[in-house]
């Protein structure tokens, strides 16, 4: 059930878009969200599952695996389509008591369920290939132009270091809990909806205890280690543009031209 | 009481790369009464199979049977298997969570759907037994120290009166004084409430002192299966898998390698004392 959620996981495997620099990934998905709502018409629609489909082909990770992250939004996507196809005015397709369903509702639910599934897509494929250290790292850099404003973007990026990396360690947390209060003969899955929601607390108490102990841990492990904040500090491995990511950002140029063409012609 | 454990492979993940093979056609028996040890390296699937026997996980293939009853068959009374083999996780402190010690260790029993009287006697009866004084019985389980914290969360499980108590590593991160209360612990619900008792550790001392029968796991497979002093007659086969005999064990096997005529199929230290004793004439 918890293991269903996909998002911000990482899949460790070789490809060329997990050896790329994570700028390129984040500058590449950034580009590709815009371009989803920037279309209006199938056309553009083709040129975007095209674009999609050789990225997963490039990165190596199995096609189920990628789709499993949809299935935790699956709910939302439904109810997009419903409100979608029956809210939306125009010529009348299919009439019955007081729901009217229109031509240009069905329309618009199509791209809206095509628009969501993409996205998450395209963004869980960028952590499917990045590791969180790296993410964070390429994040920071590209924000780096922020600190001008008195922005603190490294305490931000570091912030959201530590919140990727501690999602699987609070999940296998959570894993356990569930298991050791199930073992107590706790029932999660059986009664009415207050009664599910109560038996949340036997799982929830000992997780708030857990996650703050292990974050004052990790302040004294920091701090031991003479943590001071972005100030000065010097990376093990500093980003540095390849030849493989300038050829990325070619391709991401050739992709917004496209984009944008499309969009005046069609 | 009987659990049979026939044949069962764990596979954690199938299909995608981070599938690991957790348990590898594992079969073995457990009689009422009896006092168990199972080791294993850290990973060799000890915790995997402890979480088998009370159901929270289904064997991959293979069978997990208790009184004869397949655990895995439809409709099987989950709930009062985990009564019945009660299951003390490593580090069960971190799952206490009510505002006090006696409610939370009622929380197993309320959820057995007993009557209001008998949950808080089997509280009071566990408490009673893990050594909690009455005085305790109102604070909270956070301002206890480590070592009651843990005697608290075991009250939970004997709570539900099993038959079969797994401890997962109950001495892990106590002090010497922890370590000895809660073994003695072990030794009184098994000799005194007849509890069929099964120890997960790494502290080969601590085993030899305790348990009868040892079941040794390495990477996934049920390698051993016997009597403590069988097991440890084999000191060289358990180096090889990364662990130990008894340090006292470890000694003798040395001495009578330096030409002391001691025997070295001793365990425990009072046997390992008396035997010194006695080559030296005292």
């Amino acid at each position: 059930m918890i293991r269903d959620i996909t998002l911000g996981q990482y899949y460790p495997t070789d490809s060329v878009l997990h050896r790329l620099d994570p700028r390129v990934k984040l500058f590449g998905t950034l580009i590709y969200v815009i371009s989803l709502f920037l279309f209006q018409s199938f056309t553009g629609y083709i040129v975007a599952t095209i674009f999609l489909v050789s990225m997963i082909a490039l990165s190596h990770v199995p096609v189920k695996f990628i789709f499993r992250g949809l299935r935790a939004v699956l709910f939302i996507l439904v109810f997009t389509a419903v409100l979608n196809a029956f809210l939306t005015p125009g010529r009348t397709l299919v009439s019955f008591w007081k729901i009217t369903i229109t031509i240009e509702g069905v329309r618009l639910a199509a791209f809206m369920i095509l628009r969501l599934v993409y996205l998450i897509i395209g963004s869980s494929l960028m952590t499917l290939t990045t590791t969180p250290s790296n993410l964070t790292d390429g994040l920071e850099r590209s924000l780096g132009w922020l600190k001008i404003f008195r922005f603190p973007v490294h305490e931000i990026a570091m912030m959201m270091s530590i919140a990727l990396t501690f999602i699987p360690v609070l999940l296998e947390e959570t894993d356990r809990i569930i298991k050791a209060q199930q073992a107590r003969g706790a029932d999660f899955e059986s009664g009415s909806i207050i009664r599910r929601a109560k038996s949340l607390v036997p799982i929830l108490v000992p997780l708030f205890v857990s996650a703050f102990r292990r974050a004052n841990d990790l302040a004294i492990a920091m701090e031991s280690r003479c943590y001071h904040g972005g100030e000065g500090r010097t990376k093990m491995r500093p980003l540095k543009y390849m030849l493989r990511d300038y050829v990325a950002y070619t391709v991401l140029i050739l992709y917004l031209a496209a984009v944008i063409v499309i969009g005046i012609l069609f | 009481m009987s659990i049979i454990v026939n044949h069962v492979d764990y596979i954690y993940n199938p299909g995608t790369v981070f599938e690991k093979k957790a348990l590898d056609d594992v079969t073995f028996s457990v009689e009422n009464g009896e006092y168990i040890g199972l080791v294993g390296r850290t990973g060799s699937g000890k915790s995997t199979l402890v979480t088998h026997l009370n159901g929270l996980m289904k064997p991959t293939s293979g069978g997990i049977y208790y009184d004869g009853v397949d655990i895995s068959s439809d409709g099987y009374d989950l709930k009062m298997l985990r009564g019945k083999v009660g299951l003390v996780f490593q580090y069960p402190e971190h799952q206490l969570f009510e505002d006090d010690v006696f409610t939370d260790v009622c929380f197993g029993p309320k959820n057995l759907g007993l009557n209001e009287n008998e949950i808080e006697l089997r509280a009071y009866e566990a408490l009673k037994a893990v050594g909690i004084k009455d005085e305790m019985f109102y604070v909270s389980p956070f301002d206890l120290s480590g070592g009651e914290k843990r005697r608290v969360a075991i009250a939970g499980v004997l709570a539900m009166k099993p038959e079969v108590l797994v401890l997962d590593e109950p001495c892990a991160g106590l002090d010497p004084a922890g370590r000895g209360e809660i073994l003695a612990l072990a030794d009184y619900l098994h000799t005194s409430l007849n509890i069929t008792v099964i120890i997960v550790s790494h502290s080969m001392d601590d085993l030899a002192e305790h348990v009868d029968r040892i079941l040794v796991m390495n990477e996934g497979r049920l390698v051993m299966d016997a009597p403590s002093r069988v097991v440890f007659g084999h000191r060289a086969q358990l180096e090889d898998m990364g662990l130990a005999v008894p340090e006292v064990t470890a000694i003798l096997s040395d001495l009578k390698k330096a030409g002391l005529p001691v025997r070295d199929d001793l365990i425990t230290i009072k046997e390992a004392k008396s035997e010194i004793l006695r080559v030296f004439g005292k």
